[in-house]
């Protein structure tokens, strides 16, 4: 534990305390402490059923936890405790976003349309709550434009621009997962969490994907948090990996300290928890 | 229809001998499933005993007509269908411009809208074109206005409504309350019963809205008998199951159309005719439906339009977003109840009499129809829906030539339910989206596509 307060410095954009899930009797997440640094891309990597997806639905207002704090610092110097708030206003108000495991666009949507309903606040303002717009006010054209130009901006990146104009349900799996990160980039973000962006890609998607990834850090500025699955996506695209196991912190640094890990190890081999002493007693003889 | 092998392989004896096999097993389980319930009538005799009446004469009509339809469709309808479509894939996807009158459909729709009374007077003479005029258009337009009304609310954000006809009758009562009672005008009253209804609309609303599904369509469902339940017992207001009559009538800014000095027909030096009255609704419920297709056309291109439809497909996903699905919601049944109220205050005028009668299930149900009929989200479609069932009822009235064929008690208006869910379990079998499936994107970057209907949601609340 003291490794963690010796990390919790003041760039953190998003820092979570303490935070407790409890469904029925099944502690999903145990007293979980970490944090996210600003401009960097942070990996939540753990077995399955290990509370992943539970904490990004506690971060994202989806779960309101059983205990604990989930603190977002915005760029302008604002914060926000998001446990307390709900799930429209994460993203709306403390500018975080998220996609989903199993993914959710509408599907009967065109790929343009998905992104401008991403944009839905921006425009409702524009719209005068959609009284101006209805009277046919040039304010909301020029707004209306400027939103297809940023979708636009978003299909390119997501090399999704020659399907523009075709429902979103019609993409194969791989620029569907595209898709909903631009979509989610489209809300404006300051914090995206991705939950397993890499599950079910082939090579080349899983290429494309991590592109898509780094160019979101380097020319948007947005921090990212992922939960991935696969370990060589994570090492090639983390600067921070947390490792979770039954709903617990096991592990918290970079790649190259958590892959030694033993209890990591353990974790991803399935070995019971007497045997990690013995894990860790050979990955240090194989170490040396 | 399963078991039918690919009707062109199989040679044209065979295919005969096979349709009057299935015929046969049709006619047999049709008189079997209608021997108790058309071939034998409960009656009362003289001395009000209870006597059965044998019909076999119709129970012989029904088993004639499933034989002969299933031969037909098996022996010509299947193979005809199958050859239609094998010449469709065969045929390269024909991408050029549809024809002018596909591409102008909704100005020529609306061309020949205005245009229609004219004609009718011209073809049919005053007294002749009323029955045109009033039971096939205008009964027909304030169908179309109700059920884009609700497909606001269905179609658009996907929650199940089954009460809507409650928004309806609170248009009709505020109007014929407000009217009778405090004497103000249609053109005052027309927008007051939209937003006292859309006022009822967000009452519905906020306790729903955590409901999905099929407990959305009960709750909605009950809102709508209590709605009518409150008009049938609050009788010093209401007047109860007699309902409110005398409604005054709408003007034309302050012209009345009747005999007076003032009236219509005086001031023009038109000769006396209830058919100017008829013909005034007439473009008055038209501009009342353009101004709903309008309004509808402009939301679903603004935010909130694109927010309903997001919805509809995945509310997760919007709260995701950064969309409030609650007000969201809220709107949407807002301004859906609103063109109920709207199309409500042109019934009461109209009518000059409104009672609890008007305001049942039943037309909940039927509006609900011609929106699933038309294709959710396809103004087209709905309109086209509404002239098939409304007009489909109204033109049952005038088959008497059914009363040779099922005999003289035969009331063809009875049957009109009947009609009616057949033509949905064929429309639902034949075209399971509607006339007008697919939906049309509301922004594009390139070209326009239409949206496939296997893409899009129906909505889960
Ligand atoms: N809404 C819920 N109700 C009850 N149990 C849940 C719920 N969500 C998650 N869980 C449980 O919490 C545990 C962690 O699940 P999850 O966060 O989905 O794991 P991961 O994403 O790491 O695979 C699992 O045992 C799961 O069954
Ligand atoms: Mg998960």
């Amino acid at each position: 534990m003291s490794a963690v307060a010796n990390t919790m410095t003041n760039d953190a954009i998003l820092k979570v305390e303490h935070l407790s899930m409890r469904f029925g009797g099944l502690m999903a997440i145990n007293d979980l402490s970490f944090e996210v640094r600003r401009g960097e891309i942070t990996a939540l990597i753990g077995p399955n059923g290990a509370g992943k997806t539970t904490v990004f639905n506690c971060i994202t207002g989806f779960y309101k936890p059983t205990m604990g704090m989930i603190s977002m610092q915005q760029k302008s110097g604002k914060s926000y405790y998001l446990e307390r708030m709900a799930d429209f206003e994460v993203t709306r108000d403390a500018k975080v976003a998220r996609t989903f495991q199993n993914i959710r666009l509408f599907s009967g949507l065109t790929l343009l349309e998905n992104l401008l309903v991403a944009q839905h606040n921006a425009l409702m303002k524009a719209s005068g709550y959609t009284v101006l717009g209805l009277l046919g006010f040039k304010s909301y054209k020029d707004a209306s434009k400027e939103a297809v130009e940023k979708a636009r901006y978003w299909l390119e990146k997501a090399s999704l621009i020659d399907r523009a104009d075709d429902p979103a349900g019609d993409l194969p799996y791989g620029a569907q997962r595209r898709l909903e990160i631009a979509r989610a980039m489209c809300t404006g973000p300051e914090l995206l969490c991705l939950d397993e962006p890499a599950a079910g890609l082939n090579p080349r998607e899983s290429q494309e994907l991590n592109k898509l990834l780094r160019s979101i850090r380097a020319d948007n500025g947005t921090s990212l948090l992922l939960i991935e699955h696969d370990m060589s996506v994570v090492m090639e695209i983390s600067d921070h990996v947390v490792v979770l196991e039954y709903g617990q912190k096991i592990s918290d640094g970079d790649p190259a300290h958590v892959k030694n890990d033993p209890r990591v190890i353990a974790a991803y081999l399935g070995v019971d928890d007497d045997e990690v002493e013995t894990v860790r007693h050979e990955v240090e003889e194989g170490a040396h | 229809m399963a078991t039918v092998t690919n009707p062109s392989t199989v040679s044209a004896g065979s295919l005969t001998a096979k349709a009057l096999r299935e015929a046969t097993f049709t006619a047999v389980m049709t008189f079997f499933m209608f021997v108790l319930f058309i071939g034998l009538k409960t009656d009362q005799n003289m001395r009000n005993e209870l006597i059965l009446v044998p019909r076999w004469g119709l129970l012989a009509t029904f088993v004639a007509i499933a034989f002969f339809g299933r031969f037909a469709m098996v022996a010509w309808l299947q193979p005809w269908r199958a050859a239609s479509k094998a010449a469709k894939d065969a045929a390269p996807a024909d991408t050029s411009d549809a024809g002018f009158v596909k591409r102008n459909f909704s100005k020529l729709a609306i061309l020949a809208l205005v245009l229609y009374p004219p004609i009718i007077l011209w073809l049919f003479g005053a007294q002749g074109s009323l029955k045109y005029i009033d039971n096939f258009g205008i009964q027909i337009l304030i169908y179309v206005m109700l059920a884009w009304g609700l497909n606001i609310v269905v179609g658009l954000a996907g929650l199940l409504d089954l009460g809507y006809v409650a928004f309806y009758a609170v248009g009709a009562y505020s109007y014929a309350l407000l009217s009778i009672n405090f004497g103000f005008s249609f053109w005052i009253l027309l927008p007051l019963a939209g937003i006292l209804s859309a006022f009822w609309g967000i009452i519905l609303g906020f306790p729903v809205l955590r409901l999905k599904g099929d407990y959305l369509a009960i709750v909605t469902l009950a809102f709508g008998e209590i709605i009518r339940l409150v008009l049938i017992n609050w009788q010093d207001v209401t007047q109860g199951t007699f309902g409110i009559s005398g409604i005054p009538k709408i003007t034309l800014f302050g012209i009345p159309f009747d005999a007076s000095p003032h009236g219509f027909a005086k001031i023009f030096h038109l000769p006396m005719s209830s058919a100017y009255y008829k013909v005034f609704l007439f473009y008055l419920i038209l501009l009342l439906c353009l101004l709903t297709a309008f309004v509808t056309i402009r939301l679903r291109r603004l935010p909130i339009g694109r927010a309903w439809e997001a919805l509809r497909e995945d509310e997760i996903a919007c709260r995701s977003l950064g969309i409030n699905t609650v007000t969201t919601k809220l709107t949407a049944f807002a301004i859906g109840a609103m063109f109920g109220g709207f199309a409500g205050s042109f019934f009461a005028a109209r009518q000059g009499f409104v009672s609890p009668e008007s305001f049942v299930f039943l037309e909940s149900a039927v509006i609900l129809s011609i929106v699933v009929l038309g294709g959710m989200g396809s103004l087209t479609g709905i309109a086209i829906a509404a002239i098939a069932m409304v007009g489909g009822t109204e033109l049952l009235r005038e088959m008497d030539f059914l009363k040779a064929v099922f005999g003289p008690d035969f009331t063809p208006e009875l049957y009109r339910m009947l009609i009616f869910g057949l033509a949905m379990i064929i429309m639902m079998l034949v075209r399971p989206r509607g006339f007008v499936g697919s939906r049309e994107p509301t922004a594009f970057l390139f070209e326009r596509k239409s949206v496939s209907g296997s893409f899009t949601k129906e909505g889960h609340g």
